[in-house]
């Protein structure tokens, strides 16, 4: 959630003179979270109330950055609904989605101008359940998700809770835990699952795009695939025996909802990217469920602890700009701690005190701001610089300018394909991005050297 | 076939050539609620016809995301400066959605003329800033005095209209801005390009042609253009309008304002690039010019058309679908997938205007199906009933496209490269021959998409 309006955050080192202006946003609108969120639920159509430029944009930025297919409904304003309010598209709205799409759950976000003329998006829909016009075996969920408060992030943190809220039940005890992932890749996710299956853990995950976003291509099309978060297992989180949130700012509150509705108690863990944060995933899994850690992921460890260990001259004392989603950032910060690359910048666009105040214990000599832009970075790389990006692709420009590689991590990719089906997360995925990380930087130095200090053996 | 689908409303958006329809066929409203809509807002229409303008800043009022999601997305290339390509936003908080946003924007305004000193800066407006009613136009008009450069204001609020309002609001801000310069003396064989946002450096291979044709290129509206040349755009003796969905407006009102003569143009596939350059060349009436173009013609089709034949071989009988944002491209994208001895089997547009629609009635083959503002449903329908192998469209349509084992060009933002002229008659082929004769189709699906 957002606290502070922008400007009105006090930051260790106020270097930007800029107090209004955003120039090269770390960050979009809630919507955008909000309809990543319910894609991971099975069989779901992700409804936008508003306008529908924004739900086009969104669209178009998730089918870039996701290369499939992404079904997102409309309400359709135009100057009427401003004026009048848009209930009466959302009812039309509903009633066209449940002919054509036929999906098992609706979730409804909404965007700025519908939360500005103030639509009673809940109240409409109970108005049609109890008259009949949504059916028994359609599930609808809600969150009011306006962009001038907050990010992507807060849109994707609103909807998960209201899920929970939504559906979560208690009745008895199921010996499973919920996991909270975050804007994760389906990559990811399918990494984590897993993880979860070696060590022989039932979990529930909310939200799952894996075998939504990365489902196998087999000529046909489905609007909806066979991934995703079913009702009942969202139901079934009531019952479970802890919620781990990977990744604080996207997950705590549906954690916090579920601690508050039904006691199920919370631990917040950073994503599992990196030997540190993914130790701390596999250790807290083991000490809740009791579950003992399984030679397989020690093997991996010890793998990963190899690949370290034969790169590690290529990026040691390396400094290096952290930039994203708040989550990723963090977790991103903590690899580079382990590889021993000194993060001179750690930034994001969604504020967040309790962020800045982890981070910056993490990194404290790093100029640390939840309530930063691009430009600012770039403002910065002229004092201070640096010699490797991570982030999104918008750093491009700023690895061209300042002729720095950059590693993509994050959202949004757009001028990659394939990335999401890779896994960054556990002892693999981390392997990966170590082997991505040393080699990038070698790859930069063979097409800098002249001819004359090219080097065979590197 | 009998057309009928599941959102009544939608029938009216769809017709069949040949068939007798009782009905109106209705184009250019606004999207069924509840449709998964491909359609794009005002803000969204006149962002992409000013975007290119190159050393401007250009500032979204409004919350992040509408910024967020314009910021650089379309591929238009610069050979001067790169501030366009930045993403600057008034961030909009709750606060500012309370209390008005306009002493935000002035704010905004400062902070970039302290930083940028920019000549030139188009504050747009979008949804929320019309919602809470701020007066865009009377804070640039302050910040145009105060600062003395031109801060223009864009009314392009998202909902008040589609896309094609979006364009016209952009082509109002450019003429005010236009207006408000010396008017010049008319250069006898000069010109001005309309509608071609130098996607893939499209924009410089025609301004080549022209100049090859012995013709001044005054201005391009919008592609590669900047303060300075926008000023040049009233010596012009000709405008030429490549992009009509965006830009016949602009023309027409330059006739009306500045005495400028326009004509509509294109130049996708070779036929309509060679039809195009006659008719500029007739226009000047000048033997020289004549002679010149007359040259350019023969040596250019002598180059491409051999490679093109090359292709047709293998594309030759393959069935396409176009879903393009304006009707006038969809009517070229339909004449240059014959000249690949392609049929086209179902056409769709975003914001086509009705007599476009006419005409693509009157070119297309019997049988064809025309869709407006088509949703991805009736899409897949209509491509598979229809056994289209190839679709011509934008980023949202590619993995739907992908997911049916149809081969797809982008033909919006996302191309990758120029495919005006005679060099892009022979990208588009090379395209089209690259996706649909791929060796992938033959792990998707037995049978799809094979080529000889
Ligand atoms: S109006 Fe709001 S919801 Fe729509 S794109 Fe802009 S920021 Fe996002
Ligand atoms: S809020 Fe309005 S202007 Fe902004 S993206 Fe949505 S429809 Fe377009």
């Amino acid at each position: 959630m957002e606290k502070i309006a922008k400007g009105e955050s006090k930051m260790e080192c106020n270097t930007t003179e800029r107090k209004y202006l955003t120039v090269n946003p770390l960050k979009t609108c809630q919507p955008l979270g909000a309809v990543w969120a319910c894609l991971g639920i099975h069989q779901c159509m992700p409804h936008s109330h508003g306008s529908q430029g924004c739900t086009s944009y969104l669209r178009m930025q998730l089918t870039r950055h996701f290369r499939e297919f992404i079904p997102t409904t409309t309400s359709s304003f135009s100057e009427a609904q401003v004026v009048f309010g848009g209930v009466g598209n959302l009812k039309q709205a509903i009633r066209n989605i449940l002919s054509i799409y036929k999906p098992k759950v609706i979730g409804i976000s909404t965007t700025c101008s519908a939360e500005t003329i103030g639509d009673d998006v809940p109240g409409t829909i109970n108005e049609m359940r109890a008259s009949g016009d949504i059916p028994e075996d359609v599930k609808v969920f809600t969150a009011s998700t306006p962009s001038y408060v907050g990010s992507h992030v807060t849109g994707f943190s609103n909807m998960v809770k209201s899920a929970v809220e939504t559906f979560a039940q208690k009745s008895s005890p199921n010996g499973k835990i919920n996991i909270i992932p975050g804007l994760l890749s389906p990559g990811d996710l399918r990494e984590i699952k897993r993880i979860l299956k070696i060590m022989g853990i039932d979990a529930i995950i909310l939200p799952d795009i894996s075998d939504v976003l990365d489902a196998p291509m087999t000529g046909e099309i489905h609007l909806y695939q066979k991934g995703g978060t079913t009702i009942s297992e969202i139901e079934d989180m009531g019952n479970s025996i802890s919620t781990i949130v990977l990744g604080r700012e996207a997950g705590i509150e549906p954690a916090e909802s579920l601690k508050e509705m039904y006691d199920v108690p919370y631990e917040v863990l950073p994503l599992p990217i990196g030997i540190s944060n993914v130790d701390k995933f596999i250790m807290k899994l083991s000490e809740i469920t009791g579950k003992p850690i399984p030679y397989e992921l020690e093997e991996e460890r010890g793998r990963l602890v190899d690949m370290m260990l034969d790169a590690h001259a290529h990026w040691y004392n390396k400094k290096a700009a952290v930039f994203g989603d708040p989550d990723i950032v963090e977790a991103i910060v903590g690899y580079a701690n382990d590889l021993g690359i000194n993060v001179l910048y750690a930034l994001t666009g969604t504020y967040s005190s309790e962020w800045e105040k982890t981070v910056k214990s993490m990194v404290p000599d790093a100029y640390v701001s939840s309530d930063s832009d691009l430009w600012y970075l770039k403002e910065q790389l002229d004092k201070k610089p640096v010699d490797m990006l991570f982030g999104n692709s918008h750093g491009k420009y700023l690895a061209k300018e300042y002729d720095l590689p950059l590693l993509r991590v994050g959202f949004p990719i757009l001028d990659r394909a394939n990335l999401q089906h890779f896994p960054i997360v556990g002892y693999r995925g981390t392997a990966w991005l170590v082997e991505r990380t040393g080699n990038t930087l070698l790859d930069y130095k063979d097409a800098k050297s002249p001819e004359h200090l090219l080097e065979l053996i590197m | 076939m009998e057309l009928r689908l599941d959102i009544p409303e939608r029938e009216k958006f769809i017709k069949m050539k040949g068939k007798h329809h009782k009905k109106e066929f209705i184009c250019n409203t606004d999207s069924v609620a509840g449709s998964v809509s491909q359609r794009a807002c005002v803000y969204s229409g006149a962002r992409v016809v000013l975007n290119p303008i190159e050393d401007a800043v250009h500032l979204v009022h409004g919350p992040i995301g509408c910024a967020s999601y314009t910021w650089d997305i379309r591929g238009s290339l610069s050979s001067g400066s790169e501030l366009f390509r930045n993403s600057f936003s008034s961030d909009l908080k709750e606060s500012d959605v309370i209390f008005g946003g306009e002493e935000k924007l002035s704010k905004c305004i400062d902070e970039i003329y302290e930083k940028y000193k920019p000549k030139l800066i188009f504050v747009y407006s979008t949804c929320i800033a019309g919602v809470i009613g701020d007066d865009i136009k009377a804070v640039c008009k302050e910040s145009s005095k105060k600062y003395n450069i031109y801060v223009v204001p864009v009314e392009s609020s998202g909902f008040v209209g589609n896309k094609a309002a979006g364009y016209k609001a952009a082509c109002n801000s450019l003429l005010d801005l236009i207006k408000e310069f010396p008017v010049l003396k008319k250069e006898p064989l000069s010109i001005n390009y309309m509608g071609d946002f130098n996607l893939a450096g499209e924009a410089w291979i025609i301004k080549g042609y022209l100049n090859q044709m012995g013709l001044k290129v005054n201005t391009i509206f919008t592609g590669d253009s900047n303060f300075e040349s926008l000023k040049k755009a009233t010596a012009s003796s000709l405008n030429i309008v490549q992009c009509a969905g965006s830009m016949t407006y602009l023309a027409k009102k330059f006739e009306e304002t500045f005495d400028i003569p326009y004509m509509k143009v294109s130049f996708l596939g070779i036929e309509d690039t060679s039809n195009s350059l006659r008719k500029i060349a007739a226009f000047f009436n000048d033997k020289d010019v004549m002679l010149k173009t007359e040259k350019l013609i023969e040596e250019k089709t002598k180059m491409a058309k051999p490679i093109i034949e090359k292709y047709k071989r293998y594309l030759k009988g393959k069935k396409a679908a176009i879903f393009v944002g304006g009707g006038f491209k969809a009517i070229s994208l339909i004449k240059q997938f014959r000249e690949l001895g392609i049929d086209v089997v179902v056409i769709g547009t975003q914001n086509g205007q009705k007599d476009e629609y006419e005409k693509i009635e009157e070119i297309a083959d019997y049988g064809t199906v025309i869709l407006d503002d088509a949703n991805p449903s009736e899409l897949e329908k209509f491509m598979v009933e229809k056994g289209a192998d190839i679709l011509a469209g934008g980023v949202k349509e590619r993995f739907l496209s992908y997911k049916m084992g149809i081969a797809f060009i982008d033909h919006n933002h996302d191309r990758k490269h120029p495919l005006s002229g005679y060099e892009g008659a022979i990208n588009f082929a090379e395209e089209v021959y690259t996706t649909a004769c791929s060796p992938v189709w033959k792990y998707v699906k037995d049978g799809v998409n094979k080529c000889v």
